[in-house]
């Protein structure tokens, strides 16, 4: 039998029985289309949160004072002060020939203070960093410019401020060349960083950035770093720096055994890594439950499918008496309901890319850094899924019509 | 004339519970092709299976039976369906249309089964719709038709493939006397083109329009009749 024929036979009966076809392929549309969306949904939410943490460079790695499992929290995390950590470990790192991947390197320090200017005073981060802390962070000056090395090491009294701290400290005046007190220290402001928004981890914009030694030396009083951040040239190389840093710290603490160390080594690929798996595991898992109720379609095919079989005894009879042999009823059958799997399919895709659509452009317009995102694979493994579906519940009903005796067939009314 | 059926011995038994019922016991008789042949008797009286088993629906449960020479008794079930396909012409007495197919394409439907795509399959269908007067009506559906011209669309049906035989199973049972006889007068001219024909009927003035009457009663022919007429 003509492949032709058989579609036109299928698409009469649609015609015929319009809304039994509808509520037919409605039960795999809302299968296929729950799944899409949930794929799509989880994928953007995912990025969301990924995105974050590449926002902060994935050539990043961080070492932080004290030992810890390198998949657990920081020991800093517990509230305890580690003062293993020392500006020199951060200079060390600096030398190309220990750690020949490090571009830039920057030591930090923090604390919260009162920091006034003339216009207002407040309670306000504030950060001690090496000159080498925008290309670290991938900052940009939007004004003025960042401290140099020289005024780092000099114990320059010098200060650039985050987007939303110099709006807070000064509104609109321009804060080129007046000064600030942090605790009771003055420091002249020399630059303002372009904004970079926050991120679910931290507002970025809203600090003050001074350099690392006048922070340890002349506002906390102080001789320890609370970590350091190496920037490497190339996230393959990311394991022989983290090899490389490790060995220029044991040496300069004196560690032989590894178990000793007094540093942990972290890199935000590992972090995305572990958030990756995560997130992956909670998309999969909701996807599986979308695709529960793509057998509920099945089921739902089956059960049209049965009914059609029944109603079509005579013509069945007929088509027998007229020569068709049982594969073309099986083809008829397994391709009626195939096709409907198919459509309801189609259609489960179309829509749930629609409110995937929808979601990631509400999500969007209140301001999430939200991809929308379908993969291609998503959309084919949808349409063969639902084909699948049609084969495996048609099949059933369509060997039934296939095996019915035609004699029997022509007689039932 | 060719021999075109040749059945000897046939029966056929119906297992119902513990009980086994013989419908056909033991027919023999040979058909020459161009005659036309009225299967008759009363209800229950095995003419309707014998039908069947002729017309490849069916098997027989001994016996044989040669088509054109041919022993059909160790062919499969896909080679019988393509002798229904090829060689046999079905008319049924309830007509058996597609409700919601044209009449063009209900005529067309055994061409769907001949395994390949037939080409002229349009002019065909019309020929043959010509052939039972109904060229006008082609892309009519069968419930806009009267019941006469319904039969005469299954009629063309059965010409389709030009087949060998066609079996026509109480043709004008559904049918008012008038549609009635316009059918036999449809069967009457294609025998005088040369179809062979057999009509099952339990109506005598049906069976005298044939050239000759196998009377059956309770599963064996009792009498094998030629019209003096014919």
């Amino acid at each position: 039998m003509q492949f032709k024929e058989v579609i036109k036979i299928i698409l009469e009966g649609y015609r015929a029985n319009k809304i039994r076809a509808v509520l037919t392929i409605l039960g795999i549309v809302i299968g296929i289309g729950s799944v899409i969306v949930i794929m799509s949904v989880g994928a953007g939410a995912q990025s969301l949160i990924l995105n974050q943490i590449t926002s902060m460079g994935t050539n990043l790695i961080g070492i932080l004072p004290g030992a810890s499992d390198p998949n657990g929290p920081p020991a800093t995390v517990f509230g305890l002060t580690i003062t293993t950590l020392k500006y020199e470990d951060a200079e060390a790192l600096r030398d190309r020939s220990q750690v020949p991947s490090a571009v830039a390197v920057s030591a930090y320090v923090s604390g919260v203070d009162t920091i006034s200017s003339n216009y207002e005073s407040l309670t306000g981060n504030f950060m001690g960093v090496s000159a080498a802390f925008p290309e670290v962070e991938d900052d940009e000056v939007a004004t003025g410019r960042f401290f140099t090395e020289a005024e780092e090491k000099g114990l320059a009294r010098v200060a650039v401020l985050g987007a939303q701290a110099k709006k807070d400290l000064f509104g609109a005046n321009d804060p080129i060349g007046q000064r600030i007190k942090i605790k009771r220290e003055s420091f002249e402001v020399i630059g303002v960083l372009s904004a970079k928004g926050s991120n679910i981890f931290s507002d970025t914009d809203n600090r003050t950035l001074v350099p690392v030694l006048s922070a340890q030396k002349l506002i906390l009083g102080i001789g320890h770093l609370g970590f350091i951040r190496v920037k490497i040239n190339d996230a393959g190389n990311l394991d022989q720096a983290k090899e490389d840093i490790k060995t220029v710290l044991r040496q300069r603490h004196g560690i032989s055994n590894p178990a000793d160390d007094d540093f942990s080594i972290r890199s935000t690929a590992q972090a995305l890594d572990v958030l990756g798996q995560v997130t992956d595991a909670i998309r999969f898992f909701l996807a599986g439950i979308g695709a529960l109720s793509l057998l509920v379609g099945g089921v739902g095919i089956m059960n049209i499918m049965l009914i059609a079989v029944a109603e079509r005894t005579k013509e069945i009879g007929l088509r027998k008496a007229l020569g068709a042999k049982r594969k073309d009823l099986l083809l008829q059958f397994l391709t009626e309901a195939s096709l409907s799997s198919l459509i309801g399919g189609l259609v489960g895709v179309v829509g749930g890319i629609a409110v995937s659509g929808i979601i990631a452009v509400v999500a969007q317009s209140l301001g999430y850094n939200w991809s929308f995102i379908i993969s291609p694979g998503s959309i084919i493994l949808a349409c063969l899924v639902s084909i699948s579906i049609g084969m495996i519940f048609g099949y059933y009903p369509a060997k039934r019509a296939s095996n019915l005796d035609p004699i029997e067939a022509l007689r039932y009314e | 004339m060719d021999t075109l059926l040749d059945v000897k011995n046939l029966t056929k038994d119906y297992q119902l519970e513990d009980i086994t019922a013989s419908i056909l016991r033991g027919i023999t008789f040979t058909l020459n092709a161009g005659e036309m042949v009225a299967i008759m008797g009363p209800s229950g009286s095995g003419k309707s299976t014998l039908m069947h088993i002729l017309g490849f629906l069916d098997r027989p449960t001994s016996g044989t039976y040669h088509f054109r020479g041919r022993d059909t008794q160790t062919l499969s079930d896909d080679e019988l369906a393509v002798l229904r396909n090829k060689e046999i012409g079905f008319v049924f007495q309830s007509f058996n249309l597609l409700r919601r197919t044209s009449v063009l394409d209900n005529v067309k439907l055994p061409l769907a089964y001949v395994g390949h795509k037939v080409p002229d399959s349009d002019e065909r269908a019309k020929k043959v719709l010509e052939a039972v007067g109904l060229s006008h009506r082609l892309n009519s559906r069968p419930n806009q038709l009267s019941g006469g011209e319904q039969q005469r669309v299954a009629i063309a049906r059965a010409l389709i493939n030009d087949p060998s035989i066609i079996f026509a199973d109480e043709p004008t049972g559904n049918l008012d006397s008038k549609s009635g006889a316009q059918v036999i007068g449809i069967f009457k001219k294609l025998h005088h083109e040369g179809h062979t024909i057999v009509l099952v009927t339990h109506d005598l003035n049906i069976a005298r329009e044939a050239h000759r009457t196998l009377h059956i009663k309770d599963g064996e022919i009792i009498q094998d009749e030629i019209a003096p007429t014919h």
